[in-house]
């Protein structure tokens, strides 16, 4: 019996939709792609599940087989402009629409727009008997007609296998489903067929036999009590495509995959700076804070002001008009906003205005790729310029070392290929120890240590800059307080034992302002003695001017005696020539 | 197909009134064949059917031929798979019967007409 005369439909009735495939074609040289729309998904299949062609996607019982062909169909619906039929083996078309509304997706109003037909087919073993030869024409004749009805391009098989449990004579059911396949390939639909996972094949009817071209894996597994989905693409001919394990997630917005293992280090460097939130850690780091889009570590023993450090990040992040994301593993909103307040920092104007978004939740809560998962999905939803891990040591509770380790290089080279800058903070036992931060030490571009300073009965705390990539950076252990107006930073005081904190150094303080008391007194006293040196000088040179002016007198005196004396003797002998009459 | 349309309700053969009166206990068989064209499963079904039904309960049994071909929208209704599809409407309970209806012992089990014999 050949295939129902259904023809297969034009792509769309403008010519707009097939000059865009065309288009396509032309980019990729190999395999036509259908893109999913599923978050990850198309990255890890290098643009979607192959065009035209149908693809198997296989689990357990629970694996998310459904929603993944679900949100296929509406998102080719929706965002592709290709409409779908969903065939339902398994629940009525009423039941999915209502299992599907839970995850955000409106199939009743799609139905209605006609964008997307679904059809539920019922097989009930005990109502049937078989009496011959049969065939599945009448399955073609239902799928070609939803086909028809609505122009489908895409179609999905959930889960055919169910028919084997239904009809009697598998061995027309799998000549039968051989020529069902090949004639949706003939119909130029993208299917997506669902199978349930065997024991010793693939799935338990061996479906793989019949669809080959792409093969996808859902797994649902749990570790030490934590589940964690998975997705494997197990086959996909034709193309390259990530071999990996890797985790999804399924929440109120349908499926997302983290293809993060498929990341390069590829990421560009910024030289823009973004500021610490303390000006004078700004200053040990050559004067301008972090580079924008670099990872900081912020290691320290417990109480050494971690979260106080991350809390002025975020803060001077939001004053900058900046996004931040803060994940807290220990604290939830409230505690950290009150926590905060007691060192003057108001962190709930930020998330009153959007700007800053907390996110707590305890690790155990969830598996680690789940937390992964989780906080990719925050981060491509609130786009954060900076985001703070407080603390990333929390997790390793949930994971071993190897898969924290592995989770933070994604998340971190995540971060970086977004710009994103990222503080996490690191509880740790010894400050230098080198696996001070869950092994991460040399993943992070800068690493601060905080550390505890014990000294004359008191316990002070320190900051120094371990490392820094790219930028000087002071090299001084400085004591920092936590006081009601912020985080202070001393200067540094030497003394014989180290760095001098605390009361220590607030006693060196006095001592170094007495001294410079003393210093001016000094001063003012050489200045006061001088001035008297002067006026002595100044005295004694009127003295010397005061004789000078006495003898000049004299001598003028003496001078004008002698002129008279010699005037009076002219005029005497005058008198005694006359007296003498002498000529 | 003996010019029958599909999709049409025709009794091949309608209750007379004489039989209907004599049995008392006479039921009503209202039965569906679903087909996709004139092939020859489906011509042989028909066939097998027909035989089936005048040796067993004669006059008393209605056919309707639907051509899925023609009218593919009525595969939704009754659930459709597999070609050809006899379905028992009356007397209820529902019963499917799949295949070219070549094997008499079974059909006469699906239709649950072995009492008559």
């Amino acid at each position: 019996m050949q295939p129902s005369g259904i023809k297969p439909q034009p792509i769309g009735p403008g010519g707009r939709l097939v000059a865009t495939v065309r288009k396509k074609a032309v980019k990729q040289e190999g395999l036509e792609k259908c893109p999913t729309g599923i978050a990850g998904l198309d990255e890890i299949t290098g643009g979607g599940l192959p065009k035209g062609r149908p693809t198997l996607v296989v689990g357990s019982a629970g694996s998310g087989k459904t929603l993944l062909s679900m949100e296929f169909l509406i998102n080719g619906a929706t965002k592709f402009n290709e409409p779908g039929v969903f065939v339902a083996f398994e629940e009525t078309a009423e039941e999915l629409s209502k299992n599907v509304a839970s995850l955000g997706f409106d199939v009743q109003a799609l139905v209605a727009k006609k964008k997307l037909a679904v059809d539920y087919v019922y097989i009930e073993r005990s109502e049937i008997e078989e009496t011959g030869e049969y065939d599945l024409e009448g399955l073609f004749v239902r799928l070609g007609h939803s086909i028809k009805s609505v122009g489908a391009r895409r179609v999905v098989l959930d889960t055919i296998e169910v028919l084997f449990a239904g009809l009697p004579n598998p061995a027309i059911l799998r000549a039968e489903l051989r020529r069902l396949f090949r004639w949706l390939k003939t119909m130029g639909v993208t299917a997506v067929i669902t199978g349930e996972r065997g024991e010793h094949s693939l799935t338990r009817y061996g479906l793989e036999e019949y669809v080959a071209d792409c093969v996808i894996f859902l797994d649902h597994r749990v570790t030490d009590q934590l589940s964690t989905r998975r997705l494997r693409v197990v086959k996909y001919r034709g193309s390259a495509h990530g071999t990996n394990e890797y985790p999804f997630l399924i929440d109120e917005h349908g499926m997302s995959i983290l293809p993060i293992t498929s990341m390069g280090l590829a990421h560009e460097a910024s030289m823009e700076k973004v500021p610490t939130g303390i000006p004078r850690l700004d200053k040990m780091f050559d004067g301008g804070g972090y580079y924008r889009g670099s990872s900081v570590l912020v290691s320290g023993t417990a109480g050494t002001g971690k979260t106080s450090l991350a809390a002025f990040f975020a803060d001077a992040a939001c004053r900058g008009g900046k996004r931040c994301l803060y994940f807290a593993f220990e604290e939830s909103q409230s505690q950290l906003m009150r926590n905060m307040r007691s060192i003057g920092l108001d962190l709930a104007k930020w998330t009153r205005k959007g700007l800053l978004m907390v996110h707590s939740s305890r690790p155990e809560v969830q598996g680690l790729e789940r937390h992964l998962v989780e906080m990719h999905k925050l981060i491509r939803e609130f786009k954060p310029q900076a985001v703070v891990v407080d603390p990333i040591t929390n997790l390793v509770k949930i994971g071993g070392q190897l898969e924290v380790t592995s989770m933070l290089t994604r998340l971190i080279d995540y971060l970086k290929s977004e710009k994103i800058t990222s503080l996490s903070t690191s509880l740790v036992t010894d400050a230098r120890a080198a696996e001070a931060a869950a092994g991460v030490s040399s993943l992070m571009d800068t690493w601060i240590a905080l550390q505890d300073i014990e000294s004359n009965g008191e316990r002070n705390r320190g900051i120094m800059i371990m490392k820094s990539r790219g930028m000087g950076h002071s090299n001084q252990v400085r004591e920092f307080n936590l006081t009601d107006r912020g985080i202070m930073i001393a200067d540094a005081y030497l003394g014989p034992s180290g760095i001098v904190t605390g009361s220590a150094r607030a006693a060196h303080e006095i001592q170094e302002e007495a001294a410079l008391i003393e210093q001016k007194n000094e001063l003012d006293r050489k200045k006061r003695e001088l001035e008297r040196r002067r006026k002595v000088m100044q005295a004694k040179i009127e003295e010397l001017k005061a004789g000078f002016e006495t003898d000049k007198e004299e001598l003028e005196r003496l001078a004008g005696e002698g002129k008279e004396k010699e005037s009076a003797r002219a005029a005497q002998r005058g008198v005694m020539a006359r007296m003498r009459m002498a000529d | 197909m003996k010019g029958k349309t599909a999709g049409n309700k025709q009794p091949t053969k309608g209750p007379t009134k004489k039989r209907a009166a004599t049995k008392a206990k006479t039921k009503l068989w209202e039965l569906r064949l679903y087909v996709a064209g004139q092939t020859p499963k489906s011509l042989a079904a028909f066939a097998n059917l027909k035989g089936i039904c005048e040796a067993h309960v004669p006059g008393c049994y209605t056919i309707e031929v639907i051509d899925l071909l023609v009218n593919p929208q009525l595969a939704k209704g009754d659930q459709i798979i597999a070609i050809p599809t006899l379905v028992r409407k009356l007397p209820v309970p529902i019963r499917k019967i799949i295949g070219d209806l070549s094997n008499t012992e079974r059909v006469l089990v699906g239709l649950d007409l072995r009492p008559l014999q």
